[in-house]
């Protein structure tokens, strides 16, 4: 299983990653638990990271252009529709000020591993009583979830 | 109404036996009876072991049930109009149902091939026929939708379908009756001069499951009724049975059931292939129209052909051999070894057995009684393997577990019967309730059943449950086949009229099973990717309302600028990436239907506002804990009033301009 997960990765990235030059950088930027089950991680085991695959991402300075374009893109398609850039809540919470509230992999835990996170993550069911509507699993690969920081980032006033 | 007497001698006799060994519960009836339960007790949370896929007859539909247990698990639509999701009715749907005549919006669904691969179940495709106005459909075994759906031209009733190669070479279709060829007006009693029937060989693409018709097969005029493809050693072959040899066209109850024996036609469609290749086939022009559903772009469309190939097996020696089988035989079944070829003649009081070997042998000494239009009859006795005597009364279809067992429909007498195919030995029998049609063991068609089941369709259902007046569900029974002995472990309803169903390991379709649409790959031209790009169009008088749904609102949900004679297109997309998370759209007034809406896919309802007003439209699949706010207001204006076109989500005022922004 373990020799599985870089082959699984790497499918991950193959179907998100627009151009093969930026898949071959991503894998050093994140780390991803090595489990039977990848979303079965211990609980509590990272606080304040949320539960799922993201165990640690390296965040760079300055931002990644390509990341920005691209997590823009899967945002109109896969997250406007909920969620505003500014703090305004509709179906959830805007997004302004999210990466100041949250741990990066908090974020990719939620957006790659919404079920789990809404079942069992403290900080994810306080947001589910105050929407009131369960946040869908989207379908997000692990590297569009990675676009889609790097863009609220950018959201934040990072440069 | 001697077969209603005998039905309640049946019952009669089923009900005391009953009585009488609840007394003694170490009875064998206590085994039959006692743990039945158990053994189709499917616990909540599991799975059933097979799938059952059931023709759907006069609902035009296929069933997907669930062995053991009986559970309907979704009925499939391929031939009727289906309000429920919009199939037919929405506008990317409309072109599956078009054929020569316009569009049909209903058939007469009866028998189901599933495809095969070296002679064994691969899990890929369904085929099933329409009767009515012929037509051929294939279903996707991981959507579970009608992916293509193609007309049969010089057919007149498609009832002779959708059997199979064991390569999934070929699916025929065999016409039910013969009709003068080429549209011609004829006097009926013209039969046997101007009437012909038709054999269409529909080659399948082993990628993608597209159907074409190869060559048709023009045969003297009489009714083809079954068939099934050679197996193993007599792949390369199929066989079809034929009944009205007669030459009939009236009365046919009486004046088709004259002759002693009909036909089995044994066709070599290797030979067909070789005639095929030497140009020895003839171009007719026709027209028929051949639906093709793309699951990218989620919508169908419909081409107008224009042209078959036929092949005169009157003219071409070799391609065709007639074997005479007692009195209107239905069933023509091939035994999982391809060496035995069962024969049903409705109205015979025993089942004749043909041995392939001993047909191949009859051709070579040129064993034959004389010849039908010059197609050479080979002699009965030089094809026969052996009789199965008094097995009982009606016998329509044979299917076959993996050791070496045949299982025969009986609609007279009402029963199953177990017999041995090599030995023609009856084994067993068990009673049905009532009138049994078609039957199916799971892989029961092949060349490795999977066996332990047989599941019997019964045409009559009577009292099996509580009545809904005169018009009921229909019956269908499972039995174990495990042992020596068949034992009736549940009755379920169906709904109707089922005919043939095959069943297979749900190990060999659940992973594979499709769970949503991904919105990057949806390439419908009026698909939204994203709420960012909602917005409303006109062109004239059509008015295109690019719309996005997600839990819990719809994408613009205020819309002004429309008037009464326009056209609206509501293209609706799905934006939940979630398995099991549809949406609805449904308006009032809508003269068609609602749409159901599957995560990724875009679906479109076309409506025309006849009424000046402020018109509702909402989801209908209950999606979240918010659903019933999930609606909007469409503003109708009077023709020719120019109320300024826009539209808006979340936006309660006059400043609204865009949607979603």
């Amino acid at each position: 299983m373990k020799k599985l997960i870089p082959i699984l990765l790497m499918t991950l990235l193959a179907a998100c990653a627009p151009d093969k030059a930026k898949q071959q950088s991503e894998p050093g930027d994140y780390e991803i638990a090595e489990e039977k089950n990848p979303n079965a991680v211990a609980e509590n085991a990272n606080p304040g990271k949320g539960l799922g695959q993201v165990t640690n991402v390296t965040l760079n300075t300055p931002l990644e252009v390509e990341r920005v374009g691209r997590g823009k893109a899967v945002y109109e398609m896969k997250c406007q529709a909920c969620h505003k850039l500014n703090d305004q809540r509709v179906v959830g919470p805007g997004w302004s000020g999210v990466t100041k509230r949250r741990k990066p992999e908090w974020i990719m835990n939620m957006v790659t591993n919404t079920d789990m996170m809404l079942d069992k993550d403290p900080e994810a069911q306080k947001l589910l009583e105050l929407c009131l509507t369960r946040m869908p699993n989207q379908n997000v690969s692990i590297g569009d979830a990675r676009d889609i920081l790097e863009f609220m980032r950018q959201n934040d006033g990072e440069k | 109404m001697k077969n209603i007497k005998r039905m309640t001698t049946l019952l009669l006799a089923a009900v005391v036996s009953g009585t009488f060994y609840q007394c003694k519960p170490k009875g064998p009836a206590e085994v039959s009876t006692g743990d039945a339960a158990s053994k189709v007790y499917v616990a909540p949370g599991k799975y059933d072991e097979f799938y059952n896929v059931v023709s759907g007859g006069f609902n035009g539909q296929i069933g997907i049930y669930g062995i053991p247990s009986g559970r309907l698990f979704r009925i499939i639509p391929v031939f009727s109009l289906t309000p429920e999701s919009g199939y037919g009715f929405s506008e990317e749907t409309k072109p599956m149902l078009n054929t020569s005549h316009g569009e049909i919006p209903w058939d007469d669904l009866h028998h189901i091939a599933l495809s095969q691969t070296k002679g064994e179940h691969d899990g890929r495709w369904i085929f099933a026929n329409g009767n009515n106005t012929p037509r051929v459909a294939r279903v996707g075994f991981k959507s579970f939708r009608t992916e293509e759906i193609l007309e049969i031209p010089n057919s007149g009733g498609n009832h002779s379908s959708p059997f199979i190669t064991e390569n999934t070479e070929y699916v025929v279709a065999g016409t039910r009756f013969s009709i003068p060829m080429g549209d011609k007006d004829v006097p009926i009693n013209s039969y046997k001069e101007n009437f012909k029937g038709s054999i269409s060989f529909i080659k399948i693409d082993p990628a993608t499951g597209h159907m074409n018709i190869a060559f048709q097969l023009r045969t003297p005029g009489f009714n083809f009724d079954l068939s099934r493809a050679g197996k193993g050693p007599s792949h390369g072959w199929f066989f079809f049975s034929c009944y009205n040899t007669e030459q009939a066209y009236t009365l046919l109850e009486v004046n088709a059931s004259q002759k002693d024996k009909d036909f089995i036609m044994a066709v070599n469609w290797k030979k067909a292939e070789e005639y095929l290749a030497q140009g020895k086939g003839r171009i007719e022009k026709v027209k028929y129209a051949h639906n093709v559903y793309d699951d990218k772009k989620h919508s169908a469309t419909s081409t107008m052909e224009n042209q078959v190939t036929v092949l005169d097996i009157e003219q071409l020696p070799g391609l065709v051999y007639f074997i005479p089988c007692p009195k209107s035989p239905h069933g023509c079944d091939v035994d999982p070894t391809g060496e035995y070829i069962v024969g049903s003649g409705k109205l015979a009081a025993m089942m004749p057995v043909f041995s392939f070997s001993k047909i191949q042998n009859a051709i070579a000494a040129k064993a034959f009684e004389g010849d039908f239009n010059g197609v050479p009859v080979i002699k009965y006795e030089a094809a026969l393997h052996g009789e199965v005597k008094k097995p009982g009364l009606g016998p329509l279809h044979t299917e076959f577990d993996e050791k070496g067992n045949a299982y025969t429909s009986f609609f007279v007498s009402s029963e199953i019967v177990k017999w041995n195919v090599k030995t023609l030995e009856i084994i067993d029998r068990v009673p049905t309730y009532y009138s049994i049609g078609h039957l199916s063991v799971p892989g029961g068609p092949t060349s490795k059943p999977h066996g332990k089941y047989v599941i019997a369709y019964n045409k009559i259902t009577k009292d099996r449950y509580l009545p809904t007046g005169p018009e009921l569900t229909q019956s269908a029974q499972l039995y174990d086949i495990s042992g020596e002995k068949m034992k009736l472990l549940l009755d379920f309803p169906t709904t109707g009229e089922p005919h043939y169903a095959e069943a297979i390991p749900a190990s060999m379709i659940m992973p594979n099973s499709l769970k949503i649409y991904k919105i990057e790959e949806n390439q419908n031209p009026y698909a939204t990717k994203g709420e960012g790009q909602a917005r409303v169009e006109r062109k004239g008088n059509q008015v295109h309302v690019y719309m996005t749904a997600i839990r819990s609102h719809l994408t613009p949900d205020n819309i002004e600028g429309v008037n009464v004679g326009d056209e609206i297109y509501f293209h609706v997309t799905n934006l939940e990436q979630d398995w099991d998370v549809p949406h609805g759209f449904a308006i009032k007034g809508a003269t068609n239907a609602e749409i159901l809406i599957m995560p990724g896919e875009t679906q479109t309802l076309k409506y025309k506002p006849t009424e000046v007003g402020v018109v509702p439209f909402y989801c209908t699949d209950f999606c979240s804990a918010l659903h019933q706010e999930m609606s909007g207001y469409l503003r109708v204006s009077a023709s020719g009033v120019k109320t300024p076109l826009k539209f808006s989500t979340g936006i309660p005022d006059d400043q609204a301009s865009d949607a979603g922004k």
